[in-house]
This record gives structure tokens, C-alpha cells and sequence, in this order.
């Protein structure tokens, strides 16, 4: 039986005079369901969640929670919360007073209100001393908990998450990405998560969509989203990838635009076919190129000059211009280091099964 | 390095310190001794009897003291009443509009204080701007509003309207946007964020904005003077008189000394619980 979506957009369109920054948005969220909308800066993310959660009018469209209208319902009305940026905790308020706030306002009785403050303290793994504490006293991944705590307080039907790990250091916001996602698991409750990097949405997310210039290009999983993108925008905002522009040459066959690529397997095995001058990208993750010997072979072969190799960690990355001027990328990991040396010829070669099809220019 | 700061300190801050001590301190001590004098004397080499304050109680001047501070009282709570809509919207709403403001209201004080409050004078007097021509246009007047408790109250607040208003624009231009969002995201309505986000974060620019117009209304004369026609004596015009007039200093210095004393109090209990620091953007 198909569930009834918790948050359900249609149409939705936010205009600023001439300029749209949100075009049509169509989409349904599911109860339970960690949400991450991903788009560069300027892609209308952040519009995007400021009409889920009341701060900004929608243009037109509806949105309804559990099939109720609440687009026209103000911020302070609506059964669901965001965390912000700053996190915009309250500096005149100790953490307790902060996690308490919606409470009081609902004019809950301070016993009841010291209780849920404790438990959710106990939650968020913060210590129960921590409720008198000021919020000054407290650092950048134990406010980005108090916010959590104060947002989960009246108990949202929908939490909201702007970008809240974006101001921290990137090994806190390594563990809290993973924190974030342990939260989720245990209150059971639909987040929607907007970032800009798609590397923390996949870490946490069950679907991420990609928007772009007011639009989703794609909604999938974050497997979809990085083994099979729809378009070249999605398959380039995740990390480093390897297009090829190809055109169809007969039913069965691909043609390099101008690069030098031996077709040997069907191109048919892509699980695409493409007519005769249709034009398409041909996308390969660096992970899945190989540096070939001279004895060995692969579906797809190509030659270059090893150019640069950098040192990413537990992975080298390898660049290697091919004849047409191209730099690929490739990604070994530190145990397969590769040992050919830079300024050398190599042959580099990737597998039908590894590779996918994006049509359109 | 530190210490050669330090030293650099102390001397760029000698000038002023010079100036603070010579014209500042060394009247305010002149007068303190001036107020322990016997009455009717015009050198300090006598013997203290602090008889000037005792007169300070018998002769009643205990009245304009309480006229002058309840008049501070209520000015400052009506300023801040007036300010607090104009203030935020220069903070937080009007943009490039507030520039306009602020220059409109500071020109403001390019004219002398007396002047305009003969202005307003000429415009409220019976037979004035207003009353006069309402009279010679529809044959009914009225009585002018001069002379009178509300109006020296109102010359109060049109007189110290920047210093209530610019501190109190600063004070709320320091709430940040987002903790009202978050406030109004999580359930509060208009009311409640302004008592529970607003006021609280706001408080250093309203306590500076009250301090200033309280202690400058405290000691204000003119507008006793001009608009309320010495209806009301207010403690300033005492002090005056006692100068003037009545050429007892000690008792103009022992009633300066109470003056000093009890707006001292306020002062230092106000700066103390805020933040001077955070109002003028210093890092520290």
C-alpha cells in the first residue's frame, strides 16, 4: 500500500518581481523519510525550505501536511521547525531556557518542561549539568545540539535543517553528519536537509534531490545520484567524474566525439541505445579506471600521459591528458598505487558494467 | 612587546586624562567642598558645618528635586515608548530610509535648544501659530496648552529624542534576524517575540538610551523655564537661583552634591550591568 505522503508540494513557484527563483516544484515527502535537497549557492534551496517552514510566501502552488493546507499558515503556526545556519540559539537564554522556549510558549508547566528538557539533554548525549550552562560556555558541536534539542522540544511533525553544519570545522562536521543521522534513526521523525554538499547528504540521507536554478534535476537515492546521474550537472556536482561526449553512430554502435575510444563490447549492454547523431555523455567514476598493462584489455581503452599525481589520503588521484587535450581522472586506492612514472604514456581502460549513459548534450 | 603597549597606552591616554581631571574632576570637587561650607560664604577656608544641607530638607526644595525626577521619570518611559517603533524600523526595516532619518533628526540639533523651544513657544502661545489663526478663521479658539506640567514633559521628549533614539536603534540592530525567525518558527507570535527576543536583546541600547535622557531630563531647565513658565520649579532652577540670587553657593553646591548623587547611582548601577564594549563593536 503506498503511504500517504507527510509533506506534499505542487506546483510550487516563488517570484521575486522578474526573477524566479523557485519554478514549479513538485514533490512528495515521506513520513520518516531523511530528505536532503543539494543545489550550489543560488539554486533556490534555501527559498525552497524558507516556504516549507513559513518565513517566505510561496508565489503560487500548494503545499499541504498530512493533506492539510499550510502554505498561507504563518511560521508560528505550523507544526514543524527548522534549524538554522546559525543555528540562532537565544544568548540571553541558559541552554535549558533554550531547549525550553517552545514549551513555555505553549505554556507547558515547568516541571513537565524541565523533565523533556533533561530527556532530550540525555538524547543529544549532552551531559545534564549542561542545563544551567550558558550558551557562550558551550562549543560549536554542543550549541549545534542544543538546537536540535530546542527544535525537537514540541515534538515537530517535520524538522527542517539549513545548512547547520556548514559553519563547523570539517572533522566535527564529519561526525555530526553521522550523529545527525543516529538522531534520525532513533526519533523515528521526516527531516528535510538542505546543504550544498552532496558528500554530507549521502552520508545521511534516504533520497537526496539535486536541485539546479529553481528546478529538481533529479531525486533518487545517493547511489542513483552518483552511479547513475540524469544529466551532466548532477554527475559533476558529486566529486570528480570522467565524461566522454559521444554520438550514436548506427542502432548497435557509439562513436567518440573526436576521442580516441574502441568500442569492443555492444553498446547496447549500457542499457541505452542511441539513434544515429543522438548526442550523450558517456560518464565513468575515477575509481573504476584502470591503468592497463600491455597484456590486458577492457571494454572501453584509452591513451594518454600520466600528468600529476596527488596524494588525497587513503586514495591517490591520477590525472592523464589524452589526445584530444582531456584530462581524465583516475582514483587508486594507496595500496594499488600505480607506478608509472609522470610524463609517461599509459593506457588506461574501464568496463561497460562501470560506466552510464547521460543523454543530451 | 605587551609592556611597550601598555606604556604606549598611558601616554596616548595622558591628554585626556589631563583634561578629565582639570575640568571634570576638580569642579566636581570645588563644589562637594563648596556643599559642606556654612551658608552665605565665598571661600572654602571655613570650618564644615554642612548647615547647607540641613536646609535642603527645611526650606522644601525636596519638592523640585522630586518634581524634576518624576519629570525625567516619565519623559524617558514616553521616549521610549515613542522611540521603540522609529528606532526598529531604522534598524530593521526602513533600509537607506534611516540615513534620512538619522540626518533629519540630528539637523535637529544644529539649532540651539532655546530657540526651538521658543519656536514651539510662538506655535503653541494663545494667539500663537495654531490657536491664532483657528481664530481668525473659524472664530473659535482655545486655550493654549503652555504653562502646564504635560507640556514641559512633551519639550522634554522633543528635546532628548536622539539620545533615546539612536542608542535604542543600536540596541535593536544588535538582535539578530535569525533569533526572531527561530523565535516566530517555533511557535512565538509577534508579542512574545518581543518580550522574550527583542527586549532582552536590545536591553544595553535601551539602558543607554534611558540613562542618557533620564540624567540629561534630571538636570534640564529650559524647558520648565520657557514652556512651562516657571510653573513648575524644577531642582536645576534652584541651584541656578541659589547661585544667582540668593549668592549662597553652599547651598546651590549642597543641592548640586544630592543631585549628582542620586543620578551618580543610577548611572553606575547602569553601566555596570551592560556591555560597553559589545554596544560600540569592539573586539576584545
Amino acid at each position: 500500500m503506498e503511504m500517504q505522503p507527510i509533506l506534499s508540494l505542487k506546483n510550487v513557484v516563488k517570484n521575486y518581481g522578474d526573477f524566479t527563483a523557485v519554478r514549479g516544484i513538485d514533490l512528495d515527502i515521506t513520513e520518516g523519510e531523511f530528505f536532503t535537497i543539494v543545489g550550489p549557492s543560488g539554486s533556490g534551496k534555501s527559498t525552497m525550505i524558507r516556504m516549507l517552514v513559513g518565513m517566505e510566501d510561496v508565489s503560487s502552488g500548494e503545499i499541504k501536511l498530512r493533506n492539510n493546507r499550510i502554505d498561507q499558515t504563518p511560521a508560528n503556526l505550523r507544526p514543524t521547525c527548522m534549524v538554522f545556519q546559525s543555528l540562532a540559539l537565544f544568548p540571553h537564554m541558559s541552554v535549558g531556557q533554550n531547549i525550553e522556549f517552545p514549551l513555555k510558549l505553549r505554556k507547558e508547566n515547568p516541571a513537565n518542561r524541565k523533565q523533556r528538557a533533561l530527556e532530550l539533554l540525555d538524547l543529544l548525549r549532552l551531559p545534564a549539568s549542561y542545563y544551567n550552562k550558558r550558551i557562550s560556555q558551550c562549543s560549536g558541536g554542543e550549541k549545534q545540539r542544543v538546537a536540535l534539542a530546542r527544535a525537537l522540544a514540541f515534538d515537530p511533525e517535520i524538522l527542517f535543517f539549513d545548512e547547520p553544519l556548514s559553519a563547523l570545522d570539517y572533522r566535527l562536521r564529519k561526525t555530526l553528519d553521522k550523529e545527525l543521522k543516529d538522531l534520525h534513526d532513533r526519533t523515528g521523525k521526516t527531516f528535510v536537509y538542505i546543504t550544498h554538499s552532496l558528500e554530507e547528504a549521502m552520508v545521511m540521507s534516504d533520497r537526496i534531490a539535486i536541485m539546479k536554478e529553481g528546478e529538481f534535476e533529479q531525486i533518487a537515492t545517493a547511489d542513483e545520484i552518483y552511479g547513475k546521474p540524469v544529466s551532466r550537472f548532477v554527475a559533476e556536482f558529486m566529486g570528480e567524474v570522467n565524461l566522454f561526449s559521444v554520438e550514436g553512430t548506427k542502432s548497435e554502435g557509439l562513436q567518440g566525439n573526436g576521442i580516441e575510444i574502441h568500442v569492443n563490447g555492444n553498446a547496447t549492454e549500457l542499457g541505452v541505445s542511441l539513434k544515429k547523431g543522438e548526442k550523450a555523455a558517456l560518464m565513468v567514476r575515477p575509481e573504476y579506471v584502470r591503468f592497463l598493462q600491455s597484456t590486458e584489455t577492457s571494454d572501453f581503452v584509452v591513451r594518454g600521459i600520466l600528468q600529476a599525481e596527488f596524494a588525497l589520503g587513503s586514495r591517490i588521484q591520477y590525472e592523464v591528458t589524452i589526445s584530444t587535450g582531456k584530462t581524465l581522472t583516475v582514483e587508486k586506492l594507496r595500496e594499488d598505487r600505480f607506478s608509472g612514472e609522470i610524463g609517461s604514456d599509459v593506457t588506461l581502460g574501464f568496463d561497460t558494467h562501470h560506466v552510464h549513459l547521460i543523454r543530451g548534450e | 612587546m605587551e609592556r611597550l603597549d601598555r606604556k604606549l597606552g598611558i601616554f596616548s591616554a595622558l591628554p585626556l586624562g589631563v583634561i578629565l581631571l582639570v575640568c571634570f574632576l576638580a569642579p566636581l570637587l570645588v563644589v562637594a567642598a563648596f556643599s559642606v561650607m556654612p551658608e552665605r560664604v565665598f571661600d572654602l577656608k571655613h570650618i564644615p558645618d554642612f548647615s547647607a544641607y540641613s536646609v535642603f530638607f527645611q526650606q522644601g526644595y525636596y519638592k523640585s528635586l522630586f518634581w524634576s525626577l518624576g519629570m525625567a521619570l516619565i519623559s524617558t518611559v514616553v521616549l521610549f515608548l515613542v522611540c521603540w517603533p522609529l528606532a526598529f524600523g531604522m534598524a530593521k526595516v526602513f533600509g537607506k530610509f534611516s540615513l534620512v532619518l538619522t540626518i533629519a533628526v540630528v539637523m535637529s540639533l544644529f539649532v540651539s535648544e532655546n530657540i526651538r523651544l521658543f519656536g514651539w513657544v510662538l506655535t503653541l502661545m494663545k494667539g500663537g501659530l495654531f490657536e491664532g489663526y483657528l481664530r481668525s478663521i473659524t472664530g473659535y479658539g482655545f486655550d493654549s496648552p503652555l504653562y502646564d506640567t504635560p507640556i514641559i514633559i512633551f519639550g522634554l521628549v522633543y528635546v532628548y529624542l536622539p539620545f533615546m533614539l539612536f542608542p535604542l536603534a543600536q540596541g535593536i540592530s544588535m538582535v539578530p534576524d535569525d533569533a526572531r525567525q527561530a523565535a516566530a518558527d517555533l511557535g512565538a507570535t509577534r508579542w512574545q517575540i518581543l518580550r522574550q527576543i527583542d527586549l532582552p536583546l536590545a536591553a544595553p541600547g535601551i539602558l543607554v538610551g534611558s540613562l542618557l535622557s533620564f540624567v540629561l531630563a534630571a538636570g534640564a531647565v529650559a524647558e520648565s523655564k520657557i514652556l512651562g513658565g516657571q510653573s513648575i520649579i524644577v531642582i536645576a532652577d534652584d541651584i541656578e537661583s541659589a547661585f544667582t540670587f540668593g549668592q549662597n553657593w553652599p547651598l546651590g553646591a549642597a543641592l548640586s552634591m544630592v543631585l549628582i548623587l542620586i543620578i551618580g547611582v543610577f548611572a553606575i548601577f547602569g553601566v555596570s550591568r551592560i556591555d560597553l564594549d559589545a554596544i560600540m563593536g569592539r573586539k576584545r
